[in-house]
């Protein structure tokens, strides 16, 4: 039998985690719910002044967008790293740096994505401007994009450690700060009627910073992972 | 040149050169910062506006110059950990932390107690503050993550990899930090620029920030050699020297 090539490879991997998300719906669900509670944390704790809450509404978004993507992340690698199957990827032929792609783009679909995708259900409760809503979706696809990158070299990181979930967010928080500034500034410039584009802009020149280097940081990690 | 970068990955020659180094550089520096200190806080003349309480400057822009200087510092020994597996640049990387965390930490300090009689207030979300918490976070995630594994070699090749992925994203940290400041309220408050201040306040502050670098380096000499002793506890050399 002959190897696949690099790209059937990397398809069966991003079909075979899909097909592992998809088969425990309720993982995919809880960062959707998580985001649902957070945002009703919000009004709770600050008042349900609709004024106030609507001039916080990117902010908090964002935050609990963040946040939502910090829990999964943890996840990424842990199950493959702990039947073994991660070693066998580091054993194969195929260049890591596409395998993990193919990781961090299946988990983007089944969380940054779908968060993506509802995050305006939750705009509208706290009164978000209607004409937000396509920029924080967008600033959403771009920003939960390059936090899932990142939070794959916290991932890759602690995998191997039993006490991760923590560590992996004070490892990992302080990078996605820049992300989280340019993503509610794009919703914030929409709601004060400024041009998003911009932020917009430097969020996807972050997205490309990312996509070329992450994965070789999470690859050098997994092999310390491994290797340990 | 290639046997001297041999001979820094042995631990019983780093070991004894760096003691050589610090039984002269420790007593300079200690002179240095005493020379530094007086001269910058008795005597150069009071700010203009802000009498005498600027000169918590003397301390807190080195602090933080050397805090900042530290993490590529950091960086560098784990790069080369990583590249050439150099088993020093480990332990470098590895002593930097804590040092780093440490300045950075009194840049803080000093910089909520300046802020409180100029400014009014222990604390504002100003970028270059807003950074410099930023930084100290991305010290104390290396020491963390370092502390998690019990297998050292891994942690430090883990914290090499980490401290890379820092240095790329130091420059993003501090320029979005920048705009996001600049986007959500004019300047209201702005540090003295460095070219506007009097030479007679400028040459202390200079021999300060070289005393400061030397102190790092001192910190940093001290930590490594006492790393070295704890990984080496076992062999011939340590033992001897222990024991004698």
């Amino acid at each position: 039998m002959s190897a696949p090539g690099t790209l059937a490879f990397s398809g069966r991997l991003l079909r075979r985690q899909l097909v592992l998300a998809l088969r425990r719906p309720v993982d995919i669900g809880n960062p959707l719910l998580f985001f649902a509670m957070v945002v009703v944390l919000f009004p709770l704790g600050l008042g349900p002044v609709p004024a106030a809450l609507a001039s916080f509404a990117p902010g908090i978004l964002w935050i609990i967008a963040l946040l939502a993507n910090l829990l999964t992340a943890d996840n990424l690698f842990r199950g493959d790293f702990e039947d073994g199957s991660l070693e066998q990827l580091l054993l194969s032929p195929q260049p890591l740096y596409i395998s993990v792609l193919a990781y961090v783009l299946a988990q983007w679909l089944v969380t940054g994505l779908l968060l993506a995708l509802v995050s305006p259900l939750f705009a509208v409760m706290l009164g978000l401007a209607g004409a937000a809503i396509p920029v924080l979706i967008a600033s959403l696809l771009l920003g939960t994009a390059v936090l899932s990158l990142v939070g794959g070299i916290g991932a890759a990181l602690t995998v191997g450690l039993n006490r991760g979930g923590m560590l992996i967010a004070l490892l990992i928080l302080p990078f996605y700060m820049p992300v989280l500034i340019f993503g509610s500034a794009a919703v914030q410039a929409v709601v004060s009627g400024m041009p998003a584009a911009p932020h917009l802009a430097i969020l996807g020149a972050m997205l490309c910073l990312a996509l070329a280097l992450a994965p070789l940081a999470i690859g050098a990690a997994l092999r310390i992972s491994v290797d340990a | 040149m290639w046997s001297f970068f041999h001979k820094l990955g042995s631990p019983p020659w780093l070991y004894r050169i760096s003691g050589s180094i610090l039984r002269w550089l420790l007593p300079l520096t200690l002179i240095a910062l005493c020379a530094g200190a007086v001269w910058g806080l008795f005597y150069t003349a009071p700010d203009f506006r802000q009498g005498n309480s600027y000169r918590i400057i003397y301390i807190h822009v080195p602090a933080a110059v050397v805090a900042l200087a530290g993490y590529y510092v950091m960086a560098i020994a784990g790069a080369v950990s990583l590249i050439w597996k150099m088993k020093m640049a480990d332990v470098a990387m590895k002593a930097c932390a804590p040092v780093g965390a440490a300045l950075t930490f009194i840049a803080l300090v000093t910089g909520a107690i300046w802020g409180k009689p100029t400014w009014g207030t222990w604390w504002v979300w100003d970028a270059r503050i807003t950074s410099m918490l930023i930084l100290l976070f991305l010290y104390l995630g290396v020491i963390a993550l370092y502390e998690a594994f019990d297998n050292k070699e891994a942690a430090g090749k883990a914290c090499a990899v980490l401290t890379l992925v820092g240095t790329v994203n130091i420059p993003i940290i501090y320029k979005s930090v920048d705009w996001w400041y600049s986007l959500h309220q004019p300047a209201s408050i702005k540090f003295t620029g460095e070219s506007s201040i009097d030479p007679s306040m400028l040459y202390p502050l200079l021999l300060m920030i070289g005393s400061f670098y030397a102190l790092f380096t001192c910190a940093l000499l001290m930590n490594m050699r006492l790393e070295i002793l704890r990984r080496e506890s076992r062999t011939g050399w340590v033992r001897k020297l222990v024991g004698a």
